[in-house]
């Protein structure tokens, strides 16, 4: 199958290692991965944060650049969240970008749903022999409705073992501009995430979301509590001749 | 304050100026797809286990055995004068036992001072163990099921439906309602669960089935 | 005196002191958690709670959409029934259409059912300055008043309180309001509720003025319902004389058998029970049963205003059940003294911006206390989709002048990401710094480094790798960190 890669912004820019692996997975299971270079970002950020009008513009963008794909993995659950349930209140109804969103906004799918709906596969040859636990994030959860998608793909992966995290559903505190903007409650609730986290004994925390890891990473990291944060796509990529690196 | 009236309608109206002029209330669509009840079992069992869960006493006796075990429940708890409501059946109370005082109607000090009120009800509801007192003859105003302490209330069960749904419709709003499910109670420390503040601290329900 | 929430300080100050307060967290962590649970497992036992949902929204909806019809309907069902109605514009209305009924009857103090929208008008404070004594008859609502306090939560308003801070409470000023507290009483939840039982029994059995809010006012037949616990409720609703109760004119329902939605979904949603204890039904005067005196005060005071805005108005539908506030991370975190109003949390997030506005520092922040979870959606029983009204009221505060940082950074990032080439050469400009980068950073970035550490920029980002491995670099071809010699974005 041919899937078109939305990398997102913070992907391209922070995290490369997630979009390699993703590069590196599907093509593993005989897929071809197209990358429209047009693309930028979704724009949730500003959407969120009150810019109404600039999220707008690159929602046009967004839905210039992948109208013609017929599906769209965002291996990200935030972007992906927004695409499919924001851009739909960005764009009035009755305009062509409403009519552009609705058409495209069902194809924009995160990975685990990419892997388990469309391509229906949960053991994707990957072998990854550590203890690991699972956040689920709350676009993953409450947007997309991601279930229990990416457990399944964790589970068939060799050499993982999978530890509950307490208070799994609970959010991390990222809430993008909120981390800043309320930097003490942001850090009080990364905090108590990052301490459920250490309690499981896990050496991995896993997500769909790299925005999410990137701040229960960094307060894990300025904890010095010995978890290491991973992208899902890491995880389902790596095999013994190429492990991810930890 | 007919102004302010005018004033806010007016208003209300200038901010509904987005929903067409000739939308009526019943275009609005209501879905009424949810249960009219929910099958959580029989009707007694399920009161019995709500009002139980509540810290409520519960009976379940025959219309024959009701006398004794209102006597027997008064008796338990040293009730000597309960007030009752005009139209309590006479058999309920028997010929021996505490003191039936009628509510002529008895002021809030009177009835501070008695030992409990005994009542039939209106409905009850079992999937949430609630009782509800419609001020019906055998029920009386207000007042005499909340001042005492203790109430002794009996419910027939002919007078049990399963759900909220089912109960609304036996009811007139045009009555004081009082919808009870269980002895009074808050939560207001640290969110746990305290039977007895205000209203009567003992609940005790005497279900007649057969 | 404390009780009052002008001159409040930005939510996120507010918050942050709260956060260092170990006391207030460790209640605050324990009373959301025993209650979610709660709500969950009741919520859970009925298998038709979305289509409960559905029709508790669309219920509502109906009622917002025809506002002016319904209004009109309850007056005549209230007067038809032997109420007054009296309607407030505002705040000051409402208080001295109180104030006067108490006035007009000779006394000096009333009893209250707690209610939020006399907090919300500070009622109390009115009746203080007329001379008038309202005596606050809920558990909760009497240990913020006789603490001299704010209430924290729309249901529990003294949640932040634990039970040693309570018996310090009632130990230390309940004989100045009246019967005091017995001298070895405890910090046992129970002996707690008797002491508040012993103080107020004779007010409730003299008084002869009743203050109260409703939860539901249904057009069709007058009927006012007032779900409670204590039975301090029925005790203000059946005893007095004179009953004034004070509504907002969103509280109503079309009929009485719209009830059969409402009274599932609240008081699972509320206390987490099947049922609360008590609820109270009467319809304006009934002969010889209860008040013999009613008046009901519609109250607006920003609610029309909230009703105009198509996006927002959904905030209206809300019950006060107060579950938003139960699973709210920042809530738990943060308190209800942040959000500076009666209505904290969630729905207070989305609600106080709107019936005050967004003028003052305070308000204007309120629509960034959250980080967007969706948790409040998700168990809100009448579906206000809090996220959505949150971003559209940071909308209206970034479009309403000031944030001008922001808004200069949020353009510039707009015209970055507006284009690929732009975005490719803000990248590479990113990794050759990317050694420069501080661990901890200065200015604004302090916030996030003060407790995280920044993750390390790649020296190369994802679309020069495919853009090099695109030219036949090989699948795992890591161009130059500098990214010199590159085409643009691989087209």
């Amino acid at each position: 199958m041919r899937i078109a890669l939305f990398i997102t912004c913070v992907n391209d820019t922070l995290f490369p290692r997630t979009g390699q692996a993703v590069v590196r997975l599907l093509e593993r299971l005989g897929h071809e991965v197209v990358f429209p270079a047009a693309q930028t970002c979704c724009g949730q950020m500003h959407y969120n944060t009150g810019y109404r009008r600039e999220a707008q513009r690159l929602a046009v963008r967004f839905v210039r650049t992948f109208a013609d794909c017929d599906v769209v993995l965002a291996p990200s659950g935030s972007c992906a969240g927004m695409v499919r349930d924001n851009y739909p209140r960005l764009a009035d109804p009755g305009s062509r970008l409403h009519e552009a969103v609705s058409a495209l906004a069902p194809r924009v799918v995160d990975l685990s749903e990419l892997l388990v709906d469309v391509l229906e596969v949960t053991d994707v040859g990957a072998y990854f022999p550590h203890r690991v636990t699972y956040h689920p994030t709350c676009h993953g959860l409450r947007l997309l409705r991601l279930g229990d998608r990416p457990q399944r793909l964790l589970r068939e992966v060799r050499g993982l073992e999978l530890v509950e995290l307490a208070g799994a559903e609970e959010c991390c505190g990222f809430g993008g501009t909120f981390a800043v903007k309320n930097a003490a409650v942001s850090a009080a609730m990364a905090a108590d995430k990052a301490r459920h986290a250490a309690d499981t004994g896990a050496e991995v925390l896993c997500a769909v979301d790299n925005s999410c890891l990137m701040h229960i990473g960094g307060t894990l990291d300025r904890q010095r509590a010995g978890v290491r944060v991973l992208h899902l796509a890491e995880i389902l990529a790596s095999t013994e001749e190429e492990p991810a690196s930890l | 304050m007919s102004g302010s009236r005018e004033r806010i309608l007016a208003r209300v109206r200038a901010a509904l100026a987005d929903v067409p002029r000739d939308e009526r209330p019943g275009d609005v669509d209501v879905p009424r797809d949810y249960a009219r009840e929910h099958g959580q079992g029989e009707l007694i069992p399920v009161l019995t286990d709500r009002l139980l869960d509540y810290r409520a006493l519960v009976h379940r006796v025959t219309a024959a055995e009701l006398p004794g075990a209102i006597a027997a429940a008064l008796a338990r708890r040293g009730a000597a004068r309960v007030v009752v409501p005009p139209g309590l059946p006479d058999a309920w109370l028997g010929e021996a036992g505490p003191v039936a005082v009628p509510d002529r109607p008895l002021d809030v000090a009177e009835l501070d001072a008695v030992d409990g009120v005994l009542t039939g009800c209106a409905v009850a509801i079992a999937e949430t163990g609630t009782i509800v007192l419609d001020a019906g003859p055998d029920q009386g105003r207000r007042a005499i099921t909340l001042v005492p302490d203790y109430h002794l209330c009996v419910v027939p069960a002919e007078r049990v439906v399963a759900s909220v749904p089912q109960a609304l419709p036996r009811l007139d709003p045009r009555r004081p309602l009082t919808w009870i499910s269980g002895p009074s109670a808050t939560s207001d420390i640290e969110l746990n669960r305290v039977e007895g503040v205000h209203g009567p601290r003992t609940l005790e329900v005497v279900i007649v089935a057969g | 005196m404390s009780a009052t929430f002008v001159g409040m300080p930005a939510f996120p100050a507010a918050a942050r002191a709260a956060t260092g307060d170990a006391q207030l967290r460790h209640n605050l962590r324990k009373a959301t958690h025993t209650i979610r649970d709660r709500r969950r497992a009741v919520v859970e036992e009925l298998d038709d709670w979305p289509r409960l949902r559905a029709a508790g929204r669309a219920v509502k909806d109906r009622v917002l959409r025809h506002l002016d019809h319904y209004l009109e309907r309850l007056e005549e069902a209230v007067t038809a029934a032997g109420g007054r109605v009296h309607w407030a514009a505002d705040a000051a209305e409402a208080n001295a259409i109180v104030t006067g009924l108490v006035r007009a009857t000779g006394e000096r103090e009333v009893v209250k059912v707690k209610s939020m929208a006399t907090q919300e008008i500070e009622l109390n404070e009115a009746l203080a300055a007329a001379g008038i004594t309202a005596y606050e008859t809920d558990l909760a609502e009497l240990i913020v008043q006789l603490g001299d306090d704010r209430p924290s939560h729309i249901l529990v308003p003294a949640i932040h309180r634990n039970r040693a801070e309570i018996r310090e409470i009632f130990r230390r000023t309940m004989s100045e309001w009246g019967v005091p507290a017995p001298d070895d009483l405890t910090d046992d939840p129970a002996a707690l509720a008797e002491a508040a039982r012993r103080h107020l029994r004779e007010k409730f059995l003299s008084a002869k003025v009743a203050v109260s809010g409703a939860n539901f006012a249904v057009a069709e037949t007058g009927s006012l319902v007032v779900l409670e616990s204590e039975g301090n409720g029925r005790m203000c609703l059946t005893l007095p004389r004179t009953l004034i109760s004070v509504v907002g004119i969103e509280k109503i329902v079309p009929t009485w058998a719209d009830l059969e939605v409402f009274l599932q979904l609240l008081p699972r949603s509320s206390t987490g029970e099947r049922m609360n204890p008590y609820t109270s039904v009467w319809s304006g005067v009934i002969p010889g049963d209860g008040p013999q005196e009613f008046h009901l005060v519609l109250l607006d005071n920003g609610r029309s205003a909230t009703l105009a805005d198509t996006v927002g108005r959904q905030a209206l539908r809300c019950i006060r059940c107060s579950a938003c506030l139960n699973i709210c991370p920042v809530y738990e975190r943060a308190g209800g003294h942040a959000y500076g109003s009666v209505y904290p949390g969630p729905i207070g997030a989305i609600l106080t911006p709107q019936l005050r506005g967004t003028t003052t520092e305070l308000d204007a922040s309120l629509p960034y206390a959250s980080s967007l979870c969706g948790a409040c959606y998700e168990v809100c029983p009448v579906a206000i989709d809090i996220p959505e009204v949150l971003v559209h009221l940071r909308e209206r505060v970034a479009s309403g002048g000031g944030h001008t940082a922001e808004r200069a950074a949020m353009a510039a990032a707009g015209w970055v990401l507006n284009d690929d080439r732009r975005l490719g050469l803000a990248q590479r400009a990113a990794g050759r710094m990317r050694g420069l980068v501080p661990r901890r950073l200065p200015g604004p970035g302090a916030a996030w480094t003060d407790t995280r550490d920044v993750p390390a920029i790649p020296a190369e980002s994802f679309r020069d790798w495919w853009a090099t491995r695109e030219r036949g670099g090989g699948p795992d071809a890591r161009g130059p960190a500098d990214g010199r010699g590159r085409t643009e974005g691989g087209r």
